[in-house]
């Protein structure tokens, strides 16, 4: 594997130093870097057709080093003149302060965006150039809607497991302060034809046609493409058809605004969230989430008119999550590679699956097909998860995942299976909150889960968990993580 | 030194043009020496004859830049007026032959291109230029005290014309490609990687001669900036009130201190009226005259001693190496932490962790360095992007996360020993147990906040002047225990932050607090016996200071002032004590331009506060006292304070006690310093003086006992003049 020629002796001094120095780093790490250094050739990972099918060697397992994120704002709040490319550079310089680690080690950045940027359209790639990497380090952005940062960190764990790198970030971010306001298309159409022309009179035609509405921007469409309904409006619809009640909605986003506010009276985020000295003339900072209700009543949420679908609907602007400006990030590597550079990882990415349905049919019911696979993948079972954490983009949907997850009927029809997938322990589920108190900033969720699953795992002395998150397009993923035990 | 007399100009051909490349050996830089004028004369013999060689590209084979200059030991060495001017002379007599070369020459300029660089660049028939960042074309002969010697004085006025070309000549200020070329001094920017073919390409068409369009007399009335400069220069009137403002402007700003922007505007004036040959021959006889001026020879001794502090690593043992740092910690966002990340960040290009015990301390430093960026942005020396990309190298912190593989912390937290010291411990507890712990103290022992380290070793001083980004001066302080090593990392990283650094032994008040106060105090004791402010402020701005003592006190805050004087007097007695009533001013509510109440109005009027007069119950109505007694009293309380530090090893050299006053105080550069101004005066005429003052003033003006061994054995306090006699 070729190393970067800037790790050089030049550094290799200060490293030797460096790793007497920090307490907490462990003694074999000299070692291992020293063999590193030495040019030995590198134990090649097996080649897996599925990543780290059953049991893997250890030292080959994917670590989440550590991960961080910024706190999450609702839209044109704290981050109304920050871009989702500053929130990712911000999060990803912080995170390398944190972790103390040489911004040399890193090999690979892959970053997601779902917020289409016109003026940075590779996100990844700017973080390396703006965040203190070297830059000599590859990168690339990626985009799966909702699921985006849970596709970043699978692509850097395939490059771990594939013996491509032995150190990677992933994570996401996204700006709904930030959106890209567009033309129509035919003043679109008519601005380049007149850059075509060649002639005064050819430069007029181009401009025939136009109305004065067509001179109007255009706000982005939340629409999908696919089937014209907005996300709220699948939601609706798979609300409907699976009769979730406007009651149990109304139960699960209160219980997530309670969850998270307790979760951050008690501290449990402050190590995964850092502050951010908001950029630009440096006035304010932000701490802490600013969607969750600190004190979240149940019957405020009964007052609320449903919002997709007036007459007959049953979702509030309280039971979806709020569009939010955000951005997450994780380092991760190869387990004898966070050994050797002397880290305790957080945990490992045990399995993965990605799944998708029709869009038309119901739009978020996607991860209840991803989980059994990444289960499966893994080697494990639904009862041997000890946390659950799904995205929560509505409260119905989360409700219908577990109705499909928990249905005999679903087992049978649709998993192959000779009943339900198993049982979710509501004890287990989304213990510290999740997208709808939260906050979701699309591409930033997935990562945070991550992060805030692998804490808190451990703070339990569990072993495995299983996250989840449905995402536009119909398209889901489920994710198998556990803590060395 | 003879054998490289062949090497340093090099001919190559291309074709019908010849590309002499000027290459001058075992020099890191190009500069022009006592032979270049004859190496000159025999390639351009040589060129000359060359009936193939139909045009000359001159440019520089060093990728150091085209010509910083002429060789200025050189200068330095002369001994009468007729020998510099003769220097001159022959610098002119070579660009005249290249003026009047019957092939045209074109220069091809990348990198700096300065003094004697760029009149030899003027000379040519035209001049290409790089567009990179370091090429720099400028005439800095008068931060010298000299002025341009090799026909400059006379070529760029008319290159250029004459606002412009005063503007560069006597503010000595270094244009970038793109101003050059916008002032008309380059024909054409180009990538560095293209210059040559351009340069060639411009040679041959010259030598081809391809008429150019000349700007006719109707294209001139069109050009409002021709003129301008026509109404300016062409007519008698124009002239006199153009130079007579000139003259004024710098006045107020030299106050006839310096000889040599006067020296300037002479010598363009009278080359406009009388010719370029009346020109050239005002020009050498004022750079003879001015090379033999005191203040010159203070100017080129101080541009050697910085440069001779370029290549001191701060520590006497040369096996010591600095060690390489790439993370800085910066504990306090105030002002001057703020200004230590920024100068870290930017010029030292280092990460900086900022950490603050607050939020809103790590916004106003996070703020600071922004704004200071932004400002960058606003006067086109930095892009938007490298803006953007410089902010990101600061990140803030109110925990110590992050501190663990920084090198060296710099705090600059509220001058309190049991803060400091608790911060010694704090950071000790979260970094590495190499770090360097600096402390930006201006008056603390650094002994002291030593005490609290487990590795005193690594405690250093480092202390910055306010405003960061503007003060050159870094005084870095050691203590018995400091280690070499970590000397020479800090002195590195001044360095690298673009500070001179001086290294000084630690002791209360260091070097350059320690020598204000007696300064300030014999301000405060005039003010005392009746002089009024004005008089003792303005009396110091004539002698050379940049403000007034009275006015700094303001500026530094009468209450900091006021605590730091305590500290001295506490250490060192009566003899730094100011006089009986001060205290009076920080009871009244007065702390300096901070909160708007000082000696000095801040209310939008302008002026002395005339109330001060009766908080310390003086009547300012003392006119016995002169402006010279005025300057000599507070300069020599100084210079008295400077030599006993010297004598108590506080400093390393009177060469960095001269530099620090300078470049920390705004001691009068063209004086040399406390210790240059002791030589020039003679140590025993001081010891005189300060033995008068004593008997009319008291034991404050006790002569340092240094100065009276100096003087009884006639010795100076410099080995080596400054003026070349």
């Amino acid at each position: 594997m070729a190393k970067k020629p800037a790790q050089g002796e030049n550094k290799a001094k200060s490293k030797a130093t460096k790793t007497e120095a920090s307490g907490e780093k462990r003694p074999a790490a000299k070692a291992a870097k020293a063999a590193k250094k030495s040019d030995a050739p590198k134990p090649k990972a097996p080649s897996q057709r599925a990543p780290a099918l059953g049991k893997s060697p250890r030292t080959d397992r994917v670590a989440v080093v550590a991960g961080l994120r910024t706190p999450f704002a609702k839209q044109w709040t704290a981050y109304k003149e920050v871009t989702a490319l500053d929130l990712g550079r911000l999060v990803v310089r912080e995170l390398l302060d944190r972790t103390e680690l040489d911004p040399r080690e890193v090999e690979q950045v892959v970053y997601g965006q779902v917020v289409p940027s016109v003026s940075a359209p590779n996100i990844a790639r700017e973080i390396v150039l703006g965040a203190g990497l070297p830059k000599n380090i590859e990168a690339y952005s990626v985009s799966r809607a909702c699921a985006t940062s849970y596709q970043s960190a699978v692509n850097v764990a395939q490059a771990i497991g594939a013996g491509v790198i032995d150190c990677g970030i992933a994570g996401g971010a996204d700006s709904s302060s930030d959106v890209p306001i567009t033309i129509s298309d035919k003043l679109n159409k008519a601005l380049i034809g007149a850059s075509k022309a060649r002639t005064p009179m050819a430069r007029f035609q181009a401009f025939r046609n136009l109305r004065p509405k067509d001179l109007l921007p255009v706000p982005p469409a939340p629409t999908e493409p696919s089937t014209g309904l907005t996300m709220g409006q699948s939601a609706e619809k798979m609300a409907k058809e699976n009769g979730i009640s406007r009651e149990a909605q109304d139960d699960f986003a209160h219980r997530s605004h309670t969850l998270a506010a307790k979760a951050w009276a008690e501290g449990k985020l402050d190590d995964e969230v850092m502050t951010v000295f908001v950029p630009g003339r440096y006035q304010t900072s932000i701490r802490r989430d600013n969607v969750v209700r600190e004190k979240s009543e149940r019957e405020s949420y009964a007052r609320l008119k449903p919002c997709f679908d007036r007459k007959h609907g049953t979702i509030t602007a309280a039971t979806s999550s709020p569009l939010t400006d955000g951005a997450s990030a994780l380092l991760m590597m190869r387990e004898d590679k966070a050994d050797a550079l002397g880290y305790e990882p957080l945990g490992f990415i045990r399995s993965y699956a990605f799944a998708a349905v029709d869009p038309g049919w119901q739009m978020l019911q996607a991860p209840p097909y991803a989980a059994p696979v990444a289960l499966k993948r893994a080697g494990l079972t639904l009862a041997d998860m000890e946390l659950v954490d799904m995205h929560e983009a509505f409260a119905a949907q989360v409700l219908s995942n577990l109705q499909a997850i928990e249905s005999d009927k679903f087992g049978r029809e649709q998993l192959g299976l000779s009943g339900k997938l198993g049982e979710v322990d509501r004890d287990k589920l989304n213990v510290l909150g999740g997208s709808i108190s939260m906050g979701h900033p699309f591409a930033a969720t997935g990562a945070r889960q991550i992060t805030q699953t692998l804490r808190e795992l451990k703070r339990r002395g569990g072993q495995f968990a299983l996250c989840t998150a449905c995402a536009a397009g119909g398209m889901g993923v489920a994710m198998v993580l556990e803590v060395a035990r | 030194m003879n054998d490289t007399k062949e090497q340093a100009l090099k001919i190559e051909r291309r074709g019908e043009v010849a590309i002499l490349w000027m290459d001058v050996p075992g020099k890191p830089v190009n500069t022009l020496s006592s032979d270049f004028s004859q190496q000159f004369a025999e390639v351009f013999d040589k060129l000359e004859a060359d009936a193939e060689v139909r045009a000359i590209v001159f440019a520089s084979a060093k990728k150091t830049g085209f010509i910083v200059g002429a060789d200025l030991e050189l200068v330095h060495a002369a001994r009468t007026e007729e020998e510099a001017a003769t220097l001159s002379r022959d610098g002119q007599v070579a660009m005249d032959r290249l003026e009047a070369f019957p092939k045209p020459v074109v220069a091809a300029i990348d990198g700096p291109c300065l003094g004697g660089g760029l009149e030899l660049a003027l000379a040519c028939a035209a001049r290409v230029a790089s567009d990179s960042k370091a090429t720099k074309l400028g005439l800095p002969e008068v931060q010298l005290g000299l002025l341009p010697g090799a026909g400059g004085t006379q070529r760029l006025p008319r290159l250029i014309g004459v606002q412009a070309a005063l503007d560069m000549m006597l503010t000595g200020r270094q244009l970038n490609a793109k101003k050059a070329k916008k002032v008309g001094l380059v024909d054409e920017i180009v990538p560095a990687a293209i210059l040559i073919d351009v340069a060639l390409e411009h040679a041959r068409k010259l030598a081809a001669r391809v008429p150019e369009h000349r700007a006719g007399f109707l294209d001139k009335l069109t050009d409002k900036h021709a003129l301008t400069e026509m109404a300016l220069t062409k007519n008698p009137v124009g002239r006199k009130v153009l130079f007579d403002q000139a003259r004024s402007q710098l006045l107020a700003k030299s106050r006839g201190n310096y000889p040599s922007p006067e020296a300037i505007l002479r010598v363009v004036r009278i080359g406009l009226e009388k010719g370029m040959k009346a020109g050239l021959a005002a020009e050498s006889e004022e750079f003879g005259r001015l090379v033999m001026s005191p203040e010159a020879a203070q100017l080129m001794g101080i541009f050697f001693a910085t440069t001779a502090m370029k290549k001191d690593s701060g520590v006497d043992d040369p096996k010591v190496k600095a060690r390489p740092i790439e993370k800085v910690g910066v504990l306090g966002g105030g002002l001057m932490g703020a200004g230590v990340a920024f100068v870290t960040a930017t010029r030292a290009k280092m990460h900086v962790r900022l950490k603050d015990k607050d939020d809103a301390g790590v916004l106003h430093g996070l703020g600071h360095v922004r704004a200071e960026l932004d400002k960058g942005v606003k006067r086109k020396r930095l892009t938007r992007q490298d803006a953007d990309r410089l902010m990101l190298d600061v990140t803030g912190t109110t925990d110590y996360s992050g501190l663990k593989n920084a090198e060296v912390v710099i705090e600059a937290v509220f001058e309190d020993l049991e803060l400091k010291r608790r911060m010694v411990r704090d950071v000790e507890a979260a970094a590495g147990p190499e770090v360097i712990f600096a402390s930006n103290t201006s008056s603390l022992p650094i002994t002291a906040i030593a005490e609290a380290s487990a590795h005193p070793e690594t405690v250093i001083g480092m202390h910055y002047f306010s405003p960061v980004e503007k003060m050159p001066l870094l005084e870095i302080i050691t203590t018995d225990k400091t280690a070499d090593w970590v000397t020479a990392t800090c002195v590195a990283l001044g360095k690298k932050q673009g500070k001179t650094v001086i290294v000084v032994r630690d002791g209360v008040g260091f070097y350059t607090t320690r020598i204000l106060a007696p300064l300030m105090n014999e301000a405060a004791y005039l003010l005392s016996e009746g002089v009024p402010i004005e008089r003792i402020d303005g009396s110091m701005v004539d002698f050379g200071f940049p403000v007034g003592p009275i006015k700094l006190t303001d500026e530094v805050g009468i209450d900091v002032g006021a605590k730091v004087g305590k500290v001295l007097v506490a250490a060192f007695g009566d003899r730094l004590s100011p006089p009986n009533g001060m205290e009076r001013l920080v009871a009244d509510g007065r702390s300096g331009r901070k909160n708007g109440r000082g000696f000095y109005r801040y209310d939008g009027e302008k002026g002395v506060d005339k109330s001060v007069y009766g908080v310390l119950g003086v009547k300012p109505t003392n006119t016995s006292v002169s402006d010279h007694e005025i300057a000599w009293r507070c300069t020599l309380a100084m210079v008295n304070e400077a030599c006993r530090c010297l004598g108590e090893g506080i400093l390393r050299s009177p060469r960095d006690g001269d530099i620090g006053a300078i470049f920390g105080l705004g001691f009068p550069p063209f004086r040399g310093g406390p210790f240059r101004l002791a030589d020039s005066v003679g140590p025993a005429e001081i010891l005189n003086r300060l033995e008068a003052y004593e008997e009319r003033f008291g034991a404050r003006f006790s002569p340092a006992p240094m100065l009276r061994k100096l003087a009884e054995s006639d010795g100076k306090f410099h080995r080596e003049p400054s003026q070349g006699r």
